[in-house]
């Protein structure tokens, strides 16, 4: 009896890691692309750095089809609600990558006009420092958010998360 | 050519009972009339033929609540940090045009094309009646530039035909840019603390009204804010009959992120990183427009090979603006390949850029009289392979797009606009250019050493989208003509050697030489730093920035090799002290990549800019959009949005 039970959760760890290596290589992002980030977040998409070659060439303007949310750019006070309908509209399993110092903490906006950090209005699973970030951080922060989706699908990341 | 007529006399003779004021300073002319008057005086400089003013270039205030007792300066407003107030500032000879008993200054800059001059007006207004006759009745540029004063200084323009805010939400309470909004006081709309909001996000009220609207056969289509058509974030409410645009309404300000507000708080070189965000795909041109108009305030010219180095620099950021330009709206109408190819080109500039600044995007690349290094060694050739290769791009575009039958139908005979009608909505550029009217900043008021190259200036016939695309094209040629040039004739800087040996000096060799109290090969030598960029290892001070010591920051290897240096440096990076213009105004326009650019700084003496107010290009051209995209097929209003090249960064500050 013991023997099957563990059969059977080996197989659907297994498969759970299969579904994990799947996603971690099929990311449809939605690019919310605001500001000079854009700029950077072009660059690295373009056949120059290319990041088809992680597995997330394609982007998806439809915040449905998407499930990594790429938040590019400055959000201002005026802008909040419409990132935040856009996340609420991504089914689930979904990430957020704030892209740029301006999406981490605010950057140097410290004003009336911006929202310092988009982590004080959804939750971030990956952040990416840079005014912009170059493409390379850009590819590394594509990689982490990887490891970290293949993580959530393995036994010791369950437990950590 | 340019007319050196005394305008402000001229205008006093006009309008004898309107001119309050006028004087004359660093070159720009500047009358201060009466508010009643207002519209009697603009029409005479519309219509009267010794003004010919067809360009209301800029409306905007300044608001003098404050003037001459230092704002407490703060670097992050949040943090907490009491910043010690600052001793007054002497009161130094008046400046002719500062503050009145009136709190308002509201701000017109003029300019006539056909006689290329210019004039500034000042109207002085009070708080408590905070109102103007509005100007929309003679250009249509001052729809939205009176519409920005109003939700920033909550003044008021009487006749307007449509007075809501424009850059901030409807729910916002209070006008940012007035001196008693403190530059952290936030009013979120989502997330902790969210004001409320009505339920439907600003919709505009002239289309929103009447349930009929569902019985007629014409429907509303909400384009934006994130939308894949619309690079950067601006929305669209389109009214359609079928498939023909009856009405737009535009609404921006979705990247406003306070840069006239944040200068204000910083130092004069501190503005810097904050201009590079502007129109963030040619972040030189606005470095250098602004440096320039401090340098103007200041009185300053800088060195001959600052000033070459600035326009090669700008050209390679114009053509960096015009490849992103051009891909973007190629890749909308479908050829994706183009953008890629574009880009790639744009790929090899930003290196060359990167290796001449540090930075491939954000670069602040200028200082207030200079620039942060010299060239470095090798970039005349590197610089020439990146423009090969940029030709050769251009010309696979061109052969991709040109003789493209869908683009070239899709881009003609949409999105027109007559030169007269574009002149009236202040758009400059090669939005203006593509409809025949060669105005270029840099050939008509010509700056820097923008004199001394042969360029042509392309024009087109129809002022359509594929003339815009040809002009653009046509553009990058050019700008490539003016940085061979400028590379060949660039004069050389002072090389450096040691007096003594002929050869530079590293550091840490000469902090050894002192150590051991060999002192006068300090006194003597220049060191060599370590160098964080390619052409800063050169001495920068003595080719490439002003001699002025109150303005200009020592090379480090005087600030590490000597006590004057150190000092110097010391002086100019403590709080108090740094670039210190005489109180003053000034507005210096350069040709940005989508029009005139323009910067306009009100100094009260202090290290920090009183009012930085930058005349975006595209703000003009987005204005103009619903009369653009009216009539059209909604098909349109891609090519046509693209050929804007609207940039967030720019638009919204
Ligand atoms: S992080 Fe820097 S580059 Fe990115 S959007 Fe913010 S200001 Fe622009």
């Amino acid at each position: 009896m013991s023997q099957q039970l563990e059969d059977a959760s080996f197989l659907t760890s297994k498969l759970d890691e299969a579904i994990g290596w799947a996603r971690k290589y099929s990311i449809f992002q939605y690019p919310f692309v605001t500001a000079c980030c854009g700029m950077e977040y072009m660059a690295a998409a373009c056949s120059h750095y290319d990041f088809d070659r992680f597995g997330a060439g394609l982007p998806r303007f439809s915040p449905r089809q998407a499930d990594v949310l790429f938040v590019v750019g400055t959000i201002s006070h005026k802008m909040a609600p419409v990132l935040l309908r856009i996340y609420e509209q991504m089914a689930d399993p979904k990430w957020v990558v704030a892209f740029g110092v301006c999406t981490c903490t605010g950057g140097f906006y410290d004003n009336y006009a911006t929202v310092m950090g988009i982590d004080t209005i959804m939750p971030v699973d990956i952040y990416i420092p840079g005014c912009p970030p170059r493409p390379e951080y850009v590819l590394d922060g594509l990689m982490k958010l990887q490891e970290k989706i293949q993580a959530q699908h393995s036994k010791a990341g369950q437990q950590k998360a | 050519m340019m007319t050196n007529a005394d305008l402000t006399a001229l205008l006093k003779e006009r309008c004898p009972d309107a001119v309050r004021a006028a004087h004359s300073w660093r070159g720009d002319q500047t009358a201060r009339i009466n508010r009643e008057s207002l519209v009697k005086v603009a029409r005479t400089l519309k219509e009267d033929p010794a003004f010919q003013m067809d360009f209301l270039m800029d409306v905007t205030a300044v608001d003098y609540l404050t003037f001459g007792q230092r704002p407490p300066r703060a670097f992050f407003p949040s943090s907490g940090v009491d910043v010690a107030p600052a001793p007054e500032i002497p009161a130094d000879t008046p400046w002719p045009g500062g503050p009145e008993k009136e709190r308002f200054v509201v701000v017109y800059h003029f300019y006539s094309s056909s006689l290329r001059h210019r004039i500034r007006l000042h109207v002085p207004v009070e708080e408590k009646a905070a109102e103007l006759d509005s100007l929309t009745s003679l250009w249509p540029a001052a729809n939205w530039l009176e519409r920005e004063v109003w939700d920033m200084y909550g003044i008021r323009f009487k006749g307007h035909p449509n007075l809501k805010r424009i850059l901030m939400y409807e729910e916002f309470i209070g006008h940012p840019l007035r001196k008693d909004y403190p530059v952290n006081q936030r009013q979120p709309l989502a997330g902790p603390g969210a004001v409320k909001r009505s339920a439907t996000p600003s919709a505009p009220a002239a289309h929103s009204k009447g349930s009929g609207d569902l019985e007629t056969r014409e429907m509303l289509l909400n384009v934006g804010p994130a939308h894949p058509a619309m690079h950067g974030i601006i929305r669209l409410v389109l009214k359609l009959q079928g498939e023909r645009v009856k009405e737009v309404d535009v609404e921006i300000g979705y990247l406003h992120r306070g840069f006239e507000k944040m200068a204000e708080v910083v130092d004069y070189n501190g503005v810097m990183p904050y201009t590079d965000r502007l129109n963030y795909v040619s972040p030189l041109i606005n470095n250098m427009g602004y440096s320039m108009a401090v340098e103007k305030l200041l009185g300053l010219n800088v060195p001959e090979r600052c000033h070459y180095i600035r326009v090669i620099m700008s050209e390679i950021s114009r053509l960096s603006d015009h490849l992103t330009c051009v891909g973007a709206s190629a890749m909308e109408l479908g050829a994706f390949s183009v953008f890629l190819y574009l880009i790639k080109a744009r790929e090899f500039l930003w290196e060359l850029v990167e290796m001449v600044t540090g930075a491939r995007l954000t670069i602040s690349y200028c200082r207030v009289g200079g620039v942060k290094g010299d060239l470095p060694e090798d970039f005349e050739d590197r610089c020439q392979k990146a423009l090969e290769e940029t030709k050769k791009v251009l010309k696979e575009a061109d052969a991709l797009l040109t003789r493209n039958r869908i683009f070239v139908d899709r881009m003609s005979g949409t999105g027109v606009i007559s030169a007269q009608e574009a002149i009236a909505y202040g758009i400059t550029g090669p939005f203006l250019r593509a409809s025949g009217t060669p105005y270029d900043v840099r050939k008509d008021c010509p700056y820097s050493v923008y004199d001394r190259f042969d360029f042509d200036v392309p024009v087109g016939a129809k002022g359509d989208n594929l003339d815009r695309y040809y002009v653009r094209m046509e553009e990058m040629r050019q700008s490539i003509r003016i940085i061979e040039a400028a590379l060949k004739t660039i004069p050389p800087g002072p090389v450096l050697v040691d007096p003594e040996t002929g050869r530079p000096m590293a550091a840490a060799e000469m902090v050894d030489s002192a150590k051991i109290g060999d002192i006068p090969v300090i006194a003597r030598a220049v060191a060599v730093t370590d160098p964080t960029l390619g052409g800063s290892a050169r001495p920068q001070h003595l080719g490439i920035a002003v001699e002025e010591k109150r303005v200009v920051l020592p090379p480090k290897e005087d600030t590490y090799g000597n006590i004057e240096g150190l000092m110097r440096h010391f002086k100019l990076v403590m709080q108090g002290h740094g670039v210190r213009p005489p109180k003053g105004e000034s507005y210096f326009p350069v040709e940005g990549a989508n029009g005139e650019l323009g910067f306009y700084v009100v100094s009260d003496g202090s290290e920090c800019a009183y009012r930085v107010r930058v005349r975006p290009p595209c703000f003009a051209i987005m204005s103009a959009l619903p009369r653009l995209l009216t009539g059209d097929m909604l098909a349109d209003v891609v090519p046509t949005f693209g050929s804007v090249n609207m940039i967030g960064g720019e638009l919204d500050r």
